[in-house]
């Protein structure tokens, strides 16, 4: 490096490695505390995924990442964890972009530092506009969100029933446009797929059952498909610990527990999946999302500064892209380990 | 990073975007076949297979946490004694890891016990009726309830 050289290696000085006057580790002040910077931030991101670990190991279910974020965007269906792999390769990429800029900075090469900084930057945006993307599917799409958790994991195996099956059971039908907690909302009563045809929302009661709030069940349906849809494609039956997104009622803007019949031949309503899923995965991608903008922020002013020929002048070989380097690394490093407990896991 | 040519820095640069993203593609890809989304017929579900998977993906993202420290950050070129001060804090995360998950594990088996207690259902045989303890030590019976 430029400078050591200056202030020289080893013993160079008189005294001791450690008596002032030298670097004894033989990195620059700054670099040193950058380093330190990212011990400490690594303690805090590794706080926030022990805490998801231990939420995790307290609870009997959790919802099943695989099928949680199989959502892509120009893609229909089901892609298992292919997107956030295509976030992972976008931040690796930045990451080797990253590298390249510190060594065209060690050789001094204005022109190459700015060119591979503008492509990490570009990466770091492209990275927080894929989490957008996700943070609005999880949020609009699949209804997640810090209080609610839409998925969860069956404790028991089950088949979803119809409603006609209800009423034999001694249900009664109500439509969900009378239901009291729903007065004053626009319920069209309207099945987005079921084409044309108005049909009328319901929900049923349990025999005797006073307090709707408790024991109101709906008939399963998902986003794309009907509950005779569901029961034409077999998928009306679940397994223990089997995924599953409770319906999602797009005509009473509710999450809508679905009847369904356990293994000893009671019917039971779905239960939401822990709470703490939807806080603790908005709360650590978006620490790391923060970290990414803050990231790309500094990139930029630095970029900025190399390009006016301010680290030129310093002849340090441009120590300050080595230094937004190492914080840059570190959030790819974060993001190993945030994909791993979040989407591997 | 003086102690590499330029051109075997550069080296090293596609060597570490090579390996990043097989292995993260490995990663992908034994999720994937584990969970049963390649074929229906292999899924390693909730049984002991859980635990070598797990163990192979932490593996992996150790692995790449490795590689990036010591290559991209260049903590290899560094002085041995910033390596430790930075490296060997995180050591400390192995306590806080088991201790952590071991009390989430044992706060749910609680959890379960209550709820599991709380199905349970118990025919009460005694309760004080007066404010005065003294009075009513008899034990009751069904029929004081009704």
């Amino acid at each position: 490096m430029a400078d050591t050289a200056v202030h020289g290696h080893h013993g160079e000085v008189e005294g001791g490695k450690w008596d002032g006057g030298q670097r004894p580790m033989d990195a620059s002040y700054g670099k040193l505390m950058m380093w330190y910077f990212l011990v400490s931030d690594a303690f805090t991101f590794a706080g926030f995924l022990i805490a998801y670990g231990t939420i995790r190991f307290s609870m009997p279910a959790w919802p099943v990442p695989d099928f949680v974020f199989a959502k892509a965007p120009f893609l229909h269906g089901e892609w298992p964890l292919i997107f956030v792999t295509f976030m992972t390769f976008v931040l690796i990429i930045s990451s080797v972009t990253m590298v390249r800029a510190v060594q065209e900075g060690a050789r001094e090469n204005k022109r190459g530092v700015v060119f591979w900084m503008a492509l990490t930057i570009l990466g770091g945006a492209t990275f927080l506009g894929c989490q957008a993307w996700e943070w609005n599917t999880m949020i609009n799409g699949e209804g997640v969100t810090v209080t609610k958790d839409p998925f969860s994991s069956q404790l028991e195996a089950g088949t979803y029933v119809s409603g006609e099956e209800l009423l034999a059971e001694g249900y009664t039908a109500k439509k969900a446009s009378e239901a009291p907690e729903l007065q004053g909302m626009d319920l069209h009563g309207h099945d987005d797929h079921a084409e044309g045809a108005h049909q009328e929302i319901m929900y049923y009661l349990k025999p005797g059952a006073e307090d709707i709030e408790d024991n109101r069940l709906f008939v399963k349906r998902t986003h794309e498909k009907t509950f005779d849809e569901l029961k034409a494609d077999n998928e009306l039956s679940f397994g223990v610990k089997d995924p599953y997104l409770i319906t999602y009622g797009h005509d009473t803007h509710l999450y809508e527990p679905a009847a369904f019949r356990g293994e000893d031949g009671d019917i039971k309503a779905e239960a939401f999946g822990p709470i703490a899923f939807g806080s603790l995965f908005f709360f650590i991608t978006g620490f790391h999302g923060f970290h990414v903008f803050s990231g790309v922020v500094f990139l930029i002013i630095i970029m900025i500064n190399v390009a006016s020929g301010l680290y030129a002048k310093r002849k340090n070989g441009y120590e300050m892209v080595e230094k937004i380097g190492l914080y840059w690394h570190f959030v790819d490093l974060v993001w190993v380990f945030v994909f791993l407990c979040f989407y591997l896991l | 990073m003086g102690h590499l040519s330029y051109e075997e820095s550069k080296k090293v640069v596609v060597k570490g975007l090579i390996l990043l993203g097989v292995v993260t593609l490995v990663e992908v890809a034994i999720a994937l076949f584990a969970n049963g989304h390649i074929t229906e017929s292999f899924d390693i579900g909730d049984t002991w297979m859980r635990y070598p998977y797990m163990l192979i993906m932490i593996g992996l993202s150790i692995y790449k946490a490795y590689f990036i420290v010591y290559e991209f950050m260049h903590m290899r070129y560094e002085a041995k004694g910033l390596a430790a001060s930075v490296l060997l804090p995180t050591v400390l995360l192995v306590w806080a890891i088991v201790a952590f998950f071991n009390e989430g594990a044992s706060y749910g088996d609680r959890r379960e016990l209550i709820d599991k207690k709380d199905q349970e259902q118990v025919e009460p045989t005694y309760k004080l009726k007066k404010t005065s303890m003294l009075e009513n030590t008899r034990e009751l019976k069904k029929e004081d309830f009704k």
